[in-house]
């Protein structure tokens, strides 16, 4: 499709969402219209960034110059090759994560499409600005449904963890906020492509630009600063968990590449971020082993996986950026893949306390096979889509001679396996848990476990309609996280695609002229 | 220089009540960082141009403030304001409970 019947559409991304959350919310009384709203609202997104993506795979960019502001003037949205590729796979995100609710019932919720429609409105918009100030509001947009999807079930538990949550990030917000004050103050421009390369010419852009990459990097949860999401995201619904696991801290790296990788030409860092991320991904995985419940565990670990994503930048150039980029999409399919077939178990257990669980390959063996099959992609293990991930990071780490990042990533990768044997060795394996011997148990003479993100998770109205435990896990909520590895599987097989749209989207990074140029020619 | 001192004594203020037990006060200093973040977003336009940003005919632009940057502490104070609201919600929700997730085992147990 040619670009000019693109380029109208760009901010549809944003009001399209939006427009189809007031009208879910609308339509609020009946379960099925407001499903046929969000399904179709998630689908059409789903449909135009594929179509983006297919548009711009070349390497070309489209422009919008919203209202026909002139070049410098408007805020324009631009989507080039590494923003539709992040906007296809976070359509993908929102389609499977919405329908993984639907299949659990978490959606009879009236408040949950809409606010679900509003935080992809703010996702993708994040992806598509090309202006700092508006990457600000996209976050907000994106990050206040967040607060309410987290807190909505009401329990304690999940309050708590809100609180933190939203402390945390309002704060970082406030940080956000700072630095881009100080950047129009430093450089005159909030305009992305009018800032290209100023902060490699001026120290104080340089520093302004460094104050968002601090709050950028707590907003990706990168150590010291990540205490936050193990905290936080195990509380929520399964669904919600891998819906911003998926989304919400990938604006925090997606933002933290286009600014380094605009602002500061990908120079200047180099040490810092080599520090900072070996740091993350050793943390983040030690924290992950500690943790007792599989969500606590996937959250942690994923504090060591955005250490992967970005250990790239202290070696910034085309191909490491493609290992990034690569690296990214494969995390956020994956990782999503684990938290719903983790979230499928516990649907089944009302648990997920690895102590409480077992013997899930023996009675659900295709849900064994999916969780395995995700969990080695996720240690790197061929030929799945971890494997040409890692392989491409390690590559790069070597070919620019940082032999200690290459050999951390191999160490943590074995690290990894642990946590993932981890929640293996509790849910899949070993004898049956009690309750499968004895007969269900009555989910309120239980004392509740406060560790246990699902404990205060049950609303009224399923703690009455299912006192009954379902013999086995329904088969159909395994679709949506076979569905997630049945896509890493393929990856992982047919890399070509997505390698080579990754090397045009770190090629765009790594070299902002055509970016500029596209962005600033009237 | 005044914008100076006024974001020092808002950041001091914000983060010494942030660091306080409870969340209504915590919430008061989220609002006085925020405040401090829009008095930095003022500053950075200059202290120059102090007339209001309106361009009559027959204006010269000269000694106008910059009207971007009151846009941008606006969408900031609107963005602050409802967040404030949601936090003190959550405060109110709670009670006096306000620690980590860890620390609500009795509530958790009343509530089952």
């Amino acid at each position: 499709m040619s670009t000019e019947v693109l380029q109208p559409l760009l901010p549809a991304f944003v009001w399209l969402p939006i427009l189809a959350g007031g009208i879910a919310l609308a339509v609020r009384r009946s379960v099925v219209a407001q499903r046929a709203v969000a399904f179709s609202a998630h689908t059409a997104m789903l449909v135009g960034a594929v179509v983006g993506l297919v548009a711009v795979s070349g390497g070309d960019l489209v422009v919008e110059q919203v209202s026909g502001w002139v070049p410098g003037v408007s805020i324009p949205f631009v989507l080039d090759t590494f923003a539709a590729l992040m906007l296809t796979v976070a359509a993908l995100m929102v389609l499977v994560c919405s329908v993984f609710a639907v299949l659990t019932h978490d959606d009879v919720d009236p408040f949950f499409h809409p606010l679900v429609l509003v935080l992809s409105a703010g996702v993708l918009g994040a992806f598509l600005t090309g202006d700092l100030f508006n990457l600000f509001v996209m976050i907000e947009v994106a990050l206040i449904p967040s607060y309410v999807l987290l807190t909505r079930s009401g329990s304690a538990a999940a309050v708590a963890a809100g609180r933190i949550y939203f402390g945390v990030n309002l704060l970082v917000s406030g940080v956000l906020l700072s630095g881009i004050g100080l950047v129009y103050g430093a450089a005159g421009t909030v305009n992305l492509a009018e800032l290209a390369g100023r902060a490699s010419d001026s120290t104080a852009v340089a520093l302004a630009a460094g104050v968002v990459l601090l709050a950028l990097g707590a907003k990706a949860a990168l150590v010291p600063v990540h205490s936050w999401l193990p905290r936080s995201y195990p509380f929520a619904s399964v669904a919600v968990t891998a819906l911003l696991s998926g989304l919400l801290t990938k604006i925090g790296v997606y933002g933290v590449f286009r600014v380094y990788g605009l602002l500061h030409d990908g120079r200047g860092l180099e040490t810092v971020w080599l520090v900072v991320l070996l740091a993350t991904m050793v943390v983040g995985v030690l924290g992950a082993l500690g943790e007792s419940t599989m969500r606590a565990v996937l959250s942690f670990h994923m504090t060591s996986q955005v250490g992967y994503i970005m250990v790239p930048l202290a070696f910034f150039g085309p191909l490491a950026m493609a290992a990034g980029i690569f690296y990214m999409v494969h995390h956020i399919i994956v990782k999503a893949a684990l938290f719903l077939a983790c979230g499928a178990v516990e649907h089944h257990a009302r648990s997920g306390r690895l102590s409480h669980l077992g013997g899930y390959a023996r009675r659900e063996p295709w849900l064994g096979l999916v969780f395995i099959v995700s969990a080695l992609s996720l240690v790197g293990i061929p030929p799945l889509s971890g494997f040409v991930a890692k392989a491409l990071v390690i590559r790069e780490s070597l070919s620019a001679g940082s032999y200690v990042a290459a050999a951390f990533a191999v160490v943590v990768s074995l690290l990894t396996l642990l946590s993932m044997l981890k929640i293996w060795n509790g849910v899949f394996w070993g004898p049956d848990p009690e309750f499968e011997r004895e007969g269900p148990l009555d989910t309120a003479a239980t004392a509740p476990d406060v560790t246990d993100p699902s404990s205060g998770r049950l609303r009224p109205e399923f703690v009455t309609a299912r006192v009954q435990r379902p013999t086995r896990v329904p088969r159909r909520l395994i679709l949506p996280a076979a569905f997630l590895a049945a896509c890493t599987v393929t990856i992982g097989l047919g890399a070509e695609v997505l390698l080579e749209l990754s090397m045009t989207a770190g090629e765009g990074l790594s070299d902002s002229t055509a970016y500029v140029e596209a962005v600033l020619t009237p | 220089m005044s914008a100076v001192v006024l974001v020092t004594v808002l950041v001091a203020g914000g983060v010494y009540l942030v660091l306080q037990r409870g969340l209504v006060r915590a919430t008061l200093g989220f609002v006085l960082i925020g405040h401090a973040a829009n008095v930095m977003i003022l500053a950075a336009g200059g202290q120059d141009g102090r007339e209001p940003a309106y361009v009559g005919e027959g204006r010269s632009s000269a000694g106008l403030s910059d009207p971007l940057l009151q846009a941008f502490a606006l969408t900031a104070i609107v963005i602050t304001f409802a967040l404030t609201v949601y936090l003190l919600a959550l405060a109110g929700h709670g009670g006096d409970d306000d620690g980590a997730p860890s620390d609500v085992e009795e509530e958790a147990a009343d509530e089952h």
